[in-house]
């Protein structure tokens, strides 16, 4: 039959577009406030303390994205994964304070590590009670669903009181994290360098599974059209259960290691950071991984900027910075194709 | 008579109608009722939360619009009122001027986010005055020289409104009228007319015209309603009472600071009194307001002896401690939402139609 | 007429405060391919989503195979080897062809013969395997649509309007691809507008009107008859052709 269709010449195939122009945005940025800024190790040291928030805003609003484009579902309760994350890790560095504190990286590194999994782990239980007792029953229903994730962000909150108690926590950074490696006038503080490595590779792990694995493909063709994954006899509940399990577990991450830049910890420090979290998602496009990676780079280059040229403004620069954007684009970054 | 003041929207149980009264009486002869300063601080503070409830409700309620950013609003007519009183000496003329200043803002603040905001869904306009109203809160507290940063500004109120003006004794009664008898019955008539006005908003044809909105929003565009004129003017109205709110709270607490009238925690309190009250009702308002900060006030107290009563026991008594009222209040929240979406007021009505 | 393969039995669908399936008592005969005709509102794509369970019918049963399925979740639905082509198609346009392809073999990666086979009957689908699915054109995107429903074998296709704005050229492969199917044992329910294409396919007719089936018999004896069919039809089918 494709005989009667007009038939293009080979090199008439259609190209992809490649939307480009958000990825500048992030090195403009950069560029412009080096002049702002003055002087050069200053923006070195400033960029790099962007770099690393952002990661760790992308390790936390990756998963958050992702459940909203696949189910629709925005759980504002998000923040209390964050807290429980560091909670745990905080938990188990304390036996293991041996670890932390001596000079050997391996076992300071091994202490992280066994924190990181036990928080990832704890959340991701976390999170799958979560869906199963909060969101699930309030699927489609954007109104109660606000409202229900928020009242489970309270609940968890004073949960985390109750197991936890209300002070503020230390959040001990292990020994050969602390201090910085200088590269000529250059000094670059090691756990900045490790949260830029721990983002990266949660990014990158991440495109991989979303492009290579038939589980990722049906991640981007469910929040694309949810039914025709449906029609095509997919499960999409448990694939969705899934990520919201990952999302989850992803929060307790990048929870844990907010909690280790500040080097304390509360209740409340989930909330601290949601503001960005939100700012970034909406910045990126709502559902999209590849416009919330660039989204939290911008966020966080902003606050670092401004925190340090006009710290009362630091905050409110973000929300300039999101409207400018919106105005451009009013579906984010890279807006998600929806049914 | 009560008909027309409440625009035809009746109470529709006998309990509720009942319930409703005594807050009313009570609320109403408060000064003469209690004596102490707590009473009559929770009955002026029950007043100002109806009020900012109710504002709240027109939003939630009544047009299905879910906004984080109502202690912001709030919080505009707090500090309106009290830097203009700080800064301008104490006079009526000055709480004026700062009122209709808190007022403007208002507006213009709610009605470029409902443009920037309210043509897309519902979850972006939550995120959206999330962001907004945390920046806010931010800049307030940063911004020192103006606000006072963190401790805020204490001002004081018009002379007529101090409590050291004596305006009669009623010696039979033992009660002394004074300036804060007159603040309080301010802060109270104030609250009986915006809550009153709030009826005849929700029951004009544009309050209707809301209601469609709320139920389905395509449809009602299809009728020929532009949604985003609508939405944004009940955005502006319900900011507008919120700025009202934070001025009558001003004038009663003589104080204006970020944790009183900007922080999180109070647009969650906002949150749960509407919800467990009953949302688009606006009787929930009362009821939610009424019925949270007497809990604020008396369950901690009522929680500090179960705690100890139980203090033998593992865990228990972390979840009876008084601090942690918020948590059931949580709990209590998230089963309202599931089981009675219309909260305490819409459970009474439902009683009393079987 | 042989052995029902999918049987409605008043089955009634509410969308919101819509009633919209008002009895519709369906019966798609084995092997067969059988036409669901209809002006537009008249209720055949929700009877196709209510089959898929994409809407749950709100009364009435469905049975397909011997075994009730109305009610059930959509995946176990289409696991039972339906599959469905929507009015919208819904391709993955941010998915390459090939992906959307492997999704569509659930079962395992994409059987080579029959992947050449479906490559014969739509050789676009070869020429633009790698690129985004979303820049074909909306024949090929039928294709594609029809393609994932036929990449593993099916008892039963639910097609929905496939030749709804597309050019007179692809209709006549569709032709092609839906008689092969035929010859394979597959059976086809096609909701169409295009009377034309439905008579040079169809085995047996059903015509909807307001939510319910009006007419049932055999597509011979309604393209024969005239009568018929400017009655059941009206102007709003004379107009498609």
């Amino acid at each position: 039959m494709a005989t009667t269709t007009a038939r293009p010449a080979p090199d008439e195939l259609p190209k992809a577009p490649r939307d480009l122009l958000p990825v500048f945005i992030p090195p403009i940025l950069a560029l412009a406030a080096l002049p702002l800024v003055g002087s050069p190790t200053t923006w070195v040291t400033l960029t790099v303390a962007a770099l690393a928030m952002g990661m760790m805003i992308f390790v936390i609003a990756s998963g958050l994205t992702l459940i909203f484009g696949l189910m629709d579902v925005l759980n504002f309760g998000h923040g209390a994964f964050i807290a429980v994350g560091a909670y745990i890790a905080m938990t188990v560095l304390g036996p293991l304070s041996g670890w932390v504190q001596s000079d050997a990286l391996t076992l300071n590194l091994a202490a992280l590590f066994l924190a990181v999994i036990a928080a990832m782990v704890g959340t991701g239980v976390l999170g799958l009670a979560f869906e199963r007792i909060i969101v699930q029953p309030v699927y489609g229903q954007h109104l109660k669903q606000i409202l229900i994730t928020m009242g489970g962000l309270i609940v968890a909150e004073q949960l985390i009181h109750v197991v936890w108690g209300g002070d503020q926590k230390p959040m001990p950074l292990p020994n050969g994290l602390r201090g910085a490696i200088t590269v000529g006038d250059f000094a670059l503080e090691k756990f900045r360098l490790l949260a830029v490595a721990v983002g990266l590779t949660v990014f990158i792990i991440m495109q991989l599974v979303l492009n290579r694995t038939k589980v990722g493909l049906l991640i981007r063709a469910g929040v694309e059209n949810r039914e025709m994954v449906e029609a095509l006899g997919y499960r999409i509940r448990q694939l969705f259960v899934g990520v919201f399990i990952a999302g989850s577990a992803l929060a307790g991450l990048g929870g844990t290691m907010w909690a280790l830049y500040r080097e304390t910890l509360t209740a409340a420090i989930g909330g601290d950071i949601m503001v960005l979290v939100f700012i970034v998602i909406i910045i990126g496009g709502l559902g999209s991984v590849g416009g919330c990676f660039l989204g939290a780079i911008l966020v966080a280059l902003m606050a670092n900027y401004t925190g340090y040229l006009a710290p009362k403004i630091a905050v409110a620069s973000n929300i300039l910075l999101m409207v400018a954007i919106l105005m451009w684009r009013p579906q984010g970054l890279y807006p998600v194709a929806r049914r | 008579m009560i008909q027309s003041a409440l625009s035809g929207d009746m109470p529709r149980s006998r309990i509720l109608s009942f319930v409703l009264a005594t807050i009313l009486v009570v609320l109403a002869f408060a000064p003469f009722l209690f004596s102490g300063s707590q009473p009559i601080n929770t009955a002026a503070k029950i007043c100002i939360f109806i009020v900012l409830v109710a504002s709240y409700d027109l939003l939630l309620g009544y047009t299905g619009i879910v906004s984080f950013a109502h202690t912001m609003f709030f919080g505009i007519g707090g500090y309106g009122v009290g830097l203009a009183l700080y800064g301008w000496g104490p006079t009526w003329a000055s709480a004026g001027i700062g009122l209709a200043i808190a007022l403007v803002v208002g507006a213009v603040l709610a009605f470029v986010i409902g443009l920037l905001s309210l043509r897309v869904r519902a979850i972006f306009y939550a995120m959206i005055t999330l962001a907004v109203a945390s920046a806010f809160a931010i800049l307030a507290s940063q911004l020192s020289e103006y606000t006072g940063g963190e401790d805020g500004r204490s001002f004081r109120v018009p002379q007529l409104l101090r409590p050291g003006t004596v305006l009669f004794d009623i010696p039979a009664i033992g009660v002394r009228v004074d300036g804060r008898v007159l603040s309080y019955y301010l802060v109270f008539f104030s609250a009986l007319m915006l809550v009153l006005a709030a009826f005849r908003i929700v029951n004009s044809p544009f309050g209707r015209v809301l209601q469609a909105i709320r139920e389905n929003d395509f449809r009602a565009e299809s009728l020929g309603y532009n949604v985003v004129y609508y939405r944004t003017v009940a955005n502006c109205l319900a900011a507008g009472m919120a700025v009202l709110a934070g001025a009558m709270s001003a004038i009663w607490v003589r104080y204006t600071g970020p944790d009183t009238t900007l922080s999180f925690a109070i647009m969650l309190d906002i949150l749960l009194m509407v919800v467990i009250g009953g949302m688009g009702t606006l009787y929930g308002a009362v009821i939610g307001a009424t019925l949270f900060i007497l809990a604020q006030n008396y369950l901690q107290k009522l929680m500090a002896v179960a705690s100890e009563a139980t203090a033998a026991l593992p865990l228990i008594p972390h979840l009876l401690h008084p601090d942690r009222w918020l948590l059931w209040l949580g709990v209590l929240f998230v089963l309202s939402v599931y089981f009675f979406p219309s909260g305490i007021v819409g459970k009474l009505r439902e009683m009393e139609r079987r | 007429m042989s052995q029902a393969l999918l049987t409605l039995e008043g089955v009634h669908t509410h969308i919101g405060q819509y009633h919209i399936l008002q009895g519709v008592d369906l019966v798609v005969p084995r092997g067969e391919l059988t036409v669901l005709l209809g002006r537009n509102g008249a209720g055949k794509t929700t009877t196709l989503r209510t089959i898929m369970g994409l809407w749950p019918p709100s009364k009435g049963t469905i049975t397909f195979d011997g075994q009730p399925i109305g009610g059930q979740a959509t995946p176990d639905i289409a696991r039972l080897g339906i599959g469905y082509v929507p009015e919208s198609m819904g391709v993955f346009a941010d998915l390459t062809v090939a992906e959307n392809m492997r999704l569509a073999a659930r079962l395992g990666p994409p059987d080579a013969t029959r992947l050449d086979w479906i490559f014969g009957l739509f050789p676009a689908l070869k020429r633009f395997w790698q690129l985004p699915a979303g820049l074909l054109s909306g024949g090929q995107k039928q294709m594609l649509s029809i393609a994932r429903a036929i990449v593993e074998p099916k008892s039963l296709i639910l097609i929905d309007e496939p030749t709804k704005g597309i050019a007179p050229a692809i209709i006549e492969g569709m032709i092609t691809a839906f008689k092969e199917l035929k010859r394979d044992k597959t059976t086809i329910l096609l909701v169409e507008q295009n009377f034309r294409f439905a008579a040079s396919l169809g085995d047996s007719v059903a015509v909807m009107d307001d939510g319910r089936i009006v007419h049932r018999g055999t597509m011979q004896a309604l393209a024969s008859d005239s009568a018929l069919q400017s009655r059941l039809l009206g102007l709003s089918l004379a107009a498609h052709q």
